[in-house]
C-alpha cells in the first residue's frame, strides 16, 4: 500500500472526528425541533455562550466589567479567584437551565401557535441577543478554554500505526481532543437514548414530539417539557462549546458551527437522533475527502465552506425528508 | 373621516384598476414622491446620504425582492447575500468589460444575470419545502461567496481580491467612482427604487402575484385549482433575484465603490434583509420600505446615542447594538408578528373613524 493511501485513510479518520463534532451540535437542534417544532437557530450561539460563561466563571471575570468600566470609569476586570473546572461546569449547567426557563417564560409562551417561520425568526433574534449579551457580559476577546483535556496529536496511535505505510509514513495523526470529543458524544447520545426510552420524563418528551395536543390531553405540561428540552439542548450546547472551545479558542466563529450543523440535519432528517449522528459523520468524512481528493488539487481549496450544503442540496432533491426523517405526508 | 374607501366613485375601468385606487393612499403617495424628488435633493448632505438615505433606498430594493419570494410566494431564502454578490460582480464585469455601456444598463443587466442564477438555485424548491429549502438556499450563499473569492476572473485578477467601481456617468453626471455628489447618486437610486416598487406593486396585484400567494397559502391546493407550481415558484425566484441583484449592483457600484465579497455579502447580509422583511411585514411592499428604514436607522441611532452622547467605546456599543437588535426582533414578533405594515393598517382603521370614534 502506498503512503498516499494511508494519508487518505487519515483524512477520513479526521473527517469522522470532525463529523462527531458536527453531530454534537446537530443533536441540540434535533432535540428542540422534535419537542417543540422550533428550528432553533440560536443553538450555535448557545454553545458559544456556554463556553464563554464557563471561561468567565473559571477565571473569575467580573460580568459586564467592560460596560461598568465604560459607564462608571472604574477599572474592574477580575474577581481574582479561579473556580475548579468541575464546579464551574455545574454552575454553567445551572445557568443554562435558568436560560431555558427564561426563554420559555419570555419568548415561547407568547409565540404558541405562531407559524414555524415566525418561531424561527424569533430564535434568530435570540441568537443576535445572546451574541451581544455574551460579549457584553464576558468581553469579546478570544479566550482560551482549559478543562484539562490534553491537546495535540495522540502519540500512542501515531506510533502504533507507523509500521503500516513504509518509510515515509509516520502513523495516523489524530488529535487527542477529538478522541475525547468522540467519547463524550457517544456517552451523550447513549445517555439521551436511555433517558428518552426508560424514564417517565423521557416518555413524556416522546409523547410531545409525536403529537402536542394528544400529549396535552393526557396531562403532560407542554411548558415544563419545553423547559426540560431547552435545558437539555443547553447542556448539549455546553458539551459542544467545551469541545470546540478547547480546540480553537472561545470566539465568535464558534457560533458559526450552527450553520455547519444545518446540512447535517438536512441529510439526517430534522426529527431523527440517529440521523443527526450519521448525517454528521457523512458530512465530516465527505467534506474532508472532497477537499483532499478534488478541492485542494483542482478547485483552489477551502471547499469545506460549501461542500456540505451542496451535498445536502443535491441529496434532498432525491429524498426531501432526509435519510431518517419521517415521511412528509401532505393533505389539502 | 380622513381615510375613506367610500364616496370615491370611479367612472372608468382605468381609474378603478389604478395602482392606488383609494384617494387618501394616492395623495399620500404623491406627497411622499414630491418630497423625495423635489425637497430632499436640495437639502441632502454627504452624511445623510451615506449614513441613511442611500443604504435605505438600496436595501429597500433588496427587501422588496426578498418580500416577493418570502412574503408573497412563501419560499424562505437565506441566500440573499449571495445573490447580491452575483449582482455586484456581474455589474463589475459589465462595467469593466464594456466601458461604453451605460451604467443604468449595467445595473439592470446584472439584475438579469442574478435572476438567471436565482432561478437555477430555485429549481430545488419544487421538491424541497419549508426549512429544508431555507437551508438549501444557504448552499447558494456559501457557494457563491466562495466562487467570487476563489475564481480570479471575477475580480479581474486584481492583487487585493477586491473589486473597485470605475467612473461612469449618466447624462453627464458622475454616478460611480470617487467624485460623485450626493444629490446625483441619490436621485439615480431613487428613480430605480420608485420604478421597481411600482412594478412590484402591480405584479403582486395581478395574475402572477395571485398565483404566488396561492402557492404560499397552500401549494398542493393551489396546484389542484390550476396554478402551475413550476411557473409560480421559478418566476418568484427569478423576479426576486432580479431585485436583489439590482440592489447588490447598486450597493457595490454607487454606494460602496469597493467591495470584498466575504465582508460585504456574507451570511449577515442575508439575515439583515430577512429582518427587514419580517419587521416591515411579510407580503407588503410598504412593509419592505418600513423594514429597510427601521434596520438602517436603528444602528445609526444607537451609535449616535451610545458613542456620541454617552461616549462609550465603539466595540461595546456594537455588542449592545447586537443585543438590542435581537431583543427588538423578539419583541416585534411577540407584539406584532405581521410587522410595521400591520401597524399602518391599524392606523388606517383608526383614521377611518377619527375624530368621532363612535
Amino acid at each position: 500500500m502506498p503512503a498516499s493511501f494511508y494519508y487518505g485513510v487519515e483524512v477520513m479518520l479526521n473527517g469522522l472526528m470532525a463529523g462527531v463534532m458536527y453531530s454534537l451540535v446537530a443533536l441540540g437542534f434535533v432535540l428542540i425541533f422534535k419537542a417543540s417544532g422550533i428550528f432553533n437557530y440560536a443553538q450555535g450561539v448557545m454553545a458559544l455562550f456556554a463556553a464563554q460563561t464557563l471561561v468567565g466563571i473559571q477565571t473569575g471575570i467580573v460580568p459586564f466589567s467592560h460596560m461598568i468600566n465604560a459607564a462608571l470609569g472604574t477599572k474592574v476586570h477580575y474577581f481574582g479567584w479561579n473556580v475548579p473546572t468541575l464546579i464551574s461546569i455545574l454552575l454553567v449547567v445551572g445557568v443554562m437551565i435558568v436560560f431555558a426557563i427564561l426563554v420559555e417564560r419570555l419568548i415561547l409562551k407568547h409565540l404558541v401557535n405562531q407559524e414555524p417561520i415566525i418561531l424561527f425568526m424569533a430564535t434568530i433574534g435570540l441568537a443576535y441577543f445572546m451574541e451581544g449579551f455574551g460579549d457584553l457580559m464576558w468581553g469579546a476577546e478570544i479566550k482560551t478554554l482549559d478543562v484539562g483535556i490534553p491537546q495535540g496529536g495522540n502519540v500512542f496511535i501515531e506510533e502504533s500505526t507507523a509500521f503500516l505505510g513504509g518509510d515515509d509514513f509516520y502513523g495516523f495523526y489524530l488529535d487527542t481532543l477529538d478522541i475525547y470529543a468522540t467519547v463524550a458524544a457517544v456517552l451523550l447520545v447513549t445517555s439521551l437514548v436511555l433517558f428518552s426510552q426508560y424514564t417517565k420524563t423521557g416518555r413524556a418528551l416522546r409523547a410531545v414530539a409525536d403529537d402536542h395536543q394528544a400529549a396535552l390531553s393526557v396531562g403532560i405540561s407542554l411548558r415544563t417539557i419545553w423547559v426540560i428540552v431547552w435545558s437539555i439542548a443547553g447542556f448539549v450546547a455546553l458539551v459542544a462549546g467545551v469541545m470546540w472551545g478547547a480546540k480553537s479558542g472561545v470566539q465568535f466563529s464558534l457560533s458559526l458551527i450552527a450553520l455547519k450543523a444545518l446540512p447535517v440535519l438536512m441529510l439526517g432528517g430534522f426529527t431523527s437522533i440517529p440521523g443527526a449522528i450519521i448525517g454528521g459523520l457523512i458530512i465530516g468524512v465527505g467534506e474532508k475527502m472532497f477537499e483532499f481528493l478534488i478541492g485542494a488539487p483542482f478547485l483552489g481549496g477551502a471547499t469545506e465552506n460549501w461542500f456540505a450544503y451542496m451535498l445536502a442540496l443535491i441529496f434532498l432533491v432525491f429524498r426531501p425528508q432526509g435519510l431518517f426523517g419521517e415521511k412528509i405526508i401532505e393533505r389539502v | 373621516m380622513l381615510y375613506r374607501e367610500v364616496g370615491d366613485f370611479k367612472t372608468t375601468y382605468r381609474a378603478d384598476g389604478q395602482t392606488f385606487p383609494i384617494a387618501f393612499d394616492r395623495w399620500r403617495y404623491y406627497v411622499v414622491l414630491a418630497f423625495a424628488f423635489l425637497v430632499v435633493p436640495f437639502i441632502i448632505n454627504d452624511y445623510w446620504a451615506n449614513a441613511i438615505l442611500m443604504p435605505f433606498l438600496i436595501y429597500a430594493i433588496a427587501a422588496i425582492g426578498l418580500n416577493i419570494l418570502t412574503g408573497y410566494c412563501g419560499q424562505v431564502s437565506l441566500g440573499t447575500g449571495g445573490f447580491m454578490a452575483v449582482g455586484a460582480y456581474s455589474c463589475y464585469k459589465l462595467m469593466t468589460g464594456f466601458p461604453d455601456l451605460n451604467i443604468l444598463f449595467c445595473v439592470l443587466l446584472s439584475g438579469v444575470v442574478t435572476a438567471l442564477v436565482g432561478m437555477l438555485f430555485g429549481l430545488p424548491s419544487l421538491r424541497i419545502k419549508g426549512f429544508y429549502l431555507a437551508v438549501a438556499t444557504l448552499a447558494a450563499q456559501f457557494f457563491l461567496v466562495w466562487l467570487f473569492n476563489k475564481v480570479a476572473w471575477f475580480y479581474n485578477y486584481s492583487a487585493s481580491g477586491q473589486i473597485n467601481a470605475p467612473e461612469r456617468t449618466l447624462f453627464g453626471y458622475k454616478i460611480t467612482g470617487a467624485e460623485t455628489s450626493a444629490p446625483v447618486t441619490y436621485l439615480f437610486c431613487l428613480v430605480l427604487v420608485v420604478v421597481l416598487a411600482i412594478i412590484a406593486r402591480n405584479l403582486t396585484r395581478g395574475h402572477l402575484g395571485r398565483s404566488w400567494m396561492a402557492i404560499r397559502d397552500m401549494d398542493i391546493a393551489a396546484e389542484i385549482i390550476g396554478v402551475n407550481p413550476l411557473k409560480a415558484k421559478l418566476t418568484a425566484f427569478g423576479i426576486s433575484s432580479f431585485y436583489i441583484g439590482v440592489a447588490g449592483a447598486l450597493l457595490f457600484s454607487v454606494y460602496l465603490g469597493a467591495v470584498e465579497v466575504g465582508e460585504v455579502f456574507g451570511i449577515q447580509k442575508s439575515f439583515l434583509v430577512l429582518f427587514m422583511v419580517i419587521i416591515g411585514g411579510l407580503g407588503s411592499i410598504f412593509g419592505s420600505f418600513a423594514g429597510a428604514a427601521f434596520m438602517v436607522l436603528l444602528p445609526v441611532l444607537l451609535k449616535n446615542v451610545l458613542v456620541g452622547t454617552l461616549g462609550w467605546p465603539t466595540d461595546i456599543a456594537t455588542h449592545l447594538e447586537f443585543a438590542i437588535v435581537g431583543l427588538l426582533i423578539i419583541v416585534f414578533l411577540i407584539l406584532e408578528p405581521h410587522g410595521l405594515a400591520q401597524l399602518w393598517r391599524v392606523i388606517k382603521e383608526k383614521l377611518r373613524l377619527w375624530p368621532f370614534p363612535h
